[in-house]
């Protein structure tokens, strides 16, 4: 198949020897659980369960709150200890509401939806509708509820389901033993979301540093004549929605628009692994395949790990540190959120748990800038760093936003090739939250300018009222008094 | 006696060319006549409009027309916020130091209700009507609807309400500045 | 034309009314912090330097020659430049009140500004025809407002990098005239055969 090139994007050191050959081991369950009610991008869940309730396997914990949200399931049998404020594994070390699921070591399954069983003759609607319920949302790491993405048929002419086997950030080989170990799984998941789509066509994106996982999948994939596995570039960072649809059919998504513009859906490997489990057994979203790495662990695996397990106690699992790290980050070391501390839950997003030692990291204090350009080289959206950094620093948003600021998609990919070290990418996520937070300011300014208005208007027409009503009352008393 | 010509002539051609020049720039001064400056309508109407008075001013078009006349700074005022102070600026068509404006922060009114009485001024004082209570019943204060004008504060009787400070949620964090670059 | 040719270049280049003559520098350094502003204030100087230019010719033809005036000369034509600022200052507040707003006080201070009286002056000292003059007024004031832009540009780019503290403002702004200057130098002898 033909392959397009990509602008710009680099080569790290990809590091994923240490657990690219160790096969998937299930951690078992743990003694507590924590499952926050907002593991995704939309409105939190709201719960449906008490403190003290008792639970089973696979049970809805907390219901989907509007158009863009998920479900919450419990990942074993137990009693519900707590509805409480756990620190959120964010950057912030922000706490939030958190569902506290104590197990009681039975891990027995709950009444589960019944499977469909020919998903191809179902009607696409109860295909979303099950995929909502399951509370499956992309794995990938963004953790866009699956359904709302799966809706995008309805609204446009979609010809591609382009599957995201890429997994281009370094350290992380969990889509990488996923595709390996589960193919036929993730094969029969993606032919069911294409169904749901209306897609004609199935492609899978895998970097060609996974010659197994091409392999495999190419295997899984020959019995059906829609699906084209194909090998990309090994390149960072081609992992992204955007740079792969650009890779698979040359065409680049514009600014602000989405890959279903030009007919192409993505969705993770894994996603469509939990799809498939979905769909022909009932089971909701409730583990994910982890990869614990890093120098600072003693041991490198990938874990098929229950959703709400202390890092600390998966860190433990994998061997524990043999050093202290100097950081920890949940994700891929380019664009992974540092966490807090290890006391913090695995989630729905949380497709790696790096401990990196002080020499996996880089703090060296940024140098002047030297125009060397090299950031505009290597910028895969397009965009000119050199030029948006200095703006951002003197706090001008406006005119960084000008330059295209809130397209940047935060690769790191700047930073990374920075010869000064300047912390290219965090300019840019601190000129994108300030920008937002401005917007955040102008509407509710514009919701309290009509709340003020309404009041005036409220206060007017209570005093015109009292007006007439004093003279209407003035003229009653006058007649009265004129006619004895 | 000196010749009195070349005076008369400098003299007279001064006069002459100021009279004409003069004339001149009346007739345009007509001509290009512009109306009342709207500035201060424009002013006005970007501030909240809930006559606080925590800018120093009576209300908020009195602020406005103090900001046409550039008698008052554009930081002024505290509901607004940052956002309203870099929309007068601009406005203005001034730089606005903005740097001591995140001490303030935007405020909101929270209710103790272990203190509430139940007597309904603060009902009756909000601007944005973001109170909600009845009488000798729980007043409460929605906080979408708060701006942290402090009209409520100033009349409760029992020192019920506490301005507080908008809480940073998960929704609301973003990353902070990276610390500048070290010149070597 | 030849000739016409070598009198533009002349006045816009090769004799830059500010970074040859130094002449017009405290709008030089006060209107160039944004692009916009120099832009604008370079617009209204074209249309000063021309009209007063205009009339500074005809009175010192019509006046101050035939009359033995010469020295009413700087009096008259300060009178005259003037009551152009003043005129420009009416128009400019009609049709863009934001301009109005941010030149500020550096309209009326063209009257004091001696690119203006300066290029007047030398259109008498050339003897020129009123073609003539005119055309080299309009060119000064053309590489005035090149020059003005240009700076501006600079200045911009300057704000946004990390300039001494000591230097920042008008001390890295003079010293990066003096480079404009000395670049501008480049242009001398051009159009000498």
């Amino acid at each position: 198949m033909k392959l397009f090139p990509v602008r710009g994007g680099i080569h790290p050191e990809y590091r994923k020897d240490r657990t690219s050959e160790c096969a998937v081991v299930a951690m078992p369950m743990p003694r507590i659980l924590y499952l926050p009610l907002q593991q995704h991008i939309g409105a939190p869940a709201e719960p449906v369960v008490q403190e003290g309730d008792l639970v089973k396997k696979g049970q809805l914990l907390a219901r989907g709150q509007g158009v863009v949200s998920a479900p919450t399931h419990a990942p074993t049998s137990g009693r519900i200890g707590a509805i409480d404020r756990v620190t959120a594994p964010h950057p912030s070390g922000l706490p939030q509401l958190t569902i506290v699921l104590e197990a009681d070591g039975r891990d027995e399954w709950g009444e589960l939806a019944a499977p469909i069983a020919d998903p191809f003759a179902a009607e696409p609607a109860d295909i979303k509708a099950r995929v909502a319920a399951s509370g499956i949302v992309g794995l990938g790491g963004a953790t866009f509820p699956s359904a709302v993405k799966l809706n995008l048929g309805t609204q446009h002419k979609l010809q591609i389901l382009l599957l995201n086997g890429a997994e281009c950030e370094p350290y992380l080989t969990c889509d990488d033993r996923v595709m390996r170990e589960y193919a036929g799984e993730v094969i029969d998941g993606a032919r069911i979301m294409a169904h749901a789509l209306g897609t004609p066509r199935i492609v899978v994106g895998i970097e060609s540093n996974k010659p197994q996982a091409l392999e495999a999948m190419t295997k899984a994939a020959s019995a059906f004549g829609n699906i084209a596995v194909v090998g990309v570039p090994v390149q960072y960072p081609m992992g992204s929605e955007r740079h792969l649809c650009q890779a698979i059919t040359g065409l680049e998504t514009p600014a602000r628009k989405l890959t279903a513009d030009l007919g192409v859906v993505v969705h993770n490997v894994a996603t469509a692994r939990a799809v498939h489990h979905a769909v022909r057994f009932g089971r909701p979203l409730i583990s994910r395949v982890v990869t614990v790495t890093g120098g600072a662990m003693a041991d490198g695996r990938n874990v098929e790990v229950a959703i709400g397990t202390m890092v600390s106690e998966l860190v433990a699992f994998c061997g524990g540190l043999r050093e202290a790290p100097r950081r920890i980050v949940s994700g891929g070391p380019m664009m992974g959120a540092p966490l807090p501390s290890l006391e913090v839950p695995v989630v729905k997003g949380t497709s790696g748990v790096l401990a990196l030692t002080a020499a996996e990291t880089n703090d060296a204090p940024a140098g002047p800038c030297i125009r060397c350009g090299s950031c505009v080289t290597i910028c895969p959206c397009g965009l000119s760093p050199v030029e948006m950094a200095p703006f951002i620093r003197k706090d001008n948003f406006e005119a960084a936003a000008g330059l295209g600021v809130m397209d940047c998609v935060s690769c790191g990919s700047c930073s990374y090739v920075c010869p000064s070290h300047i912390p290219l990418v965090h300019y840019f996520n601190y000129a994108k939250g300030s920008l937002n937070a401005a917007d955040r300011d102008r509407r509710q300014q514009e919701r309290i300018k009509t709340l003020a208005e309404a009041h005036n208007l409220r206060l007017e027409k209570a005093a015109e009222a009292k007006r007439q009503a004093a003279a209407a009352k003035k003229a009653q008393t006058e007649s009265q008094a004129t006619t004895p | 006696m000196f010749d009195l010509g070349p005076v008369y002539q400098s003299v007279g051609s001064l006069a002459a060319m100021g009279a004409a020049l003069g004339a001149m720039l009346g007739a345009a001064a007509k001509f290009l006549a512009v109306e009342e400056n709207p500035l201060e309508l424009e002013l006005a109407g970007l501030l909240p409009g809930s006559q606080c008075g925590q800018c120093g001013f009576v209300g908020c078009n009195q602020y406005a027309a103090a900001l046409a006349k550039n008698e008052a700074p554009v930081t002024a005022c505290a509901p607004g916020g940052k956002d309203v102070a870099e929309k007068l600026a601009k406005k203005l068509g001034v730089t606005a130091d903005l740097s001591d404006h995140e001490d303030k922060g935007p405020r909101r009114a929270v209710i103790d209700e272990d203190l509430c009485i139940g007597c309904l001024r603060c009902v009756q004082e909000c601007s944005t009507d973001a109170i909600v209570g009845a009488p000798k019943q729980m007043h409460t204060v929605l906080a979408d609807n708060c701006h942290g004008c402090a009209k409520c504060f100033k009349v409760c009787p029992t020192e019920a309400i506490a301005m507080c400070k908008v809480p940073v949620t998960l929704g609301t964090w973003h990353w902070h500045k990276p610390a500048p670059a070290l010149l070597h | 034309m030849h000739d016409l040719v070598l009198l533009i270049v002349a006045a816009a280049l090769v004799n830059n009314v500010i970074l040859a003559r130094f002449l017009g520098l405290c709008s030089f350094m006060g209107v160039t912090t944004k692009l916009d502003t120099a832009v604008g204030m370079g617009m209204a100087c074209t249309f000063v330097i021309t009209v007063s230019a205009v009339g500074d010719w005809a009175l010192q033809r019509y006046l101050l020659e035939p009359y033995h005036l010469d020295y009413l000369r700087t009096v008259t034509f300060i009178l005259v430049i003037a009551a152009a600022v003043q005129f420009t200052e009416m128009v400019i507040r009609k049709v863009s009140p934001a301009l109005f707003q941010t030149l500020g006080i550096y309209l009326p201070l063209i009257t004091t500004n001696c690119a203006v009286l300066g290029v007047c002056l030398l259109l008498v000292e050339g003897k020129m025809g009123l073609v003539d003059s005119t055309i080299f007024a309009f060119a000064s004031s053309i590489g005035y407002s090149l020059v003005m832009c240009l700076f501006a540009g600079l200045r911009e780019r300057i704000a946004l990098a990390d300039v001494p503290r000591l230097f920042a403002g008008p001390p890295i702004g003079f010293i990066t005239a003096s480079l404009l200057a000395l670049a501008f130098m480049g242009f001398s002898g051009m159009g000498a055969n």
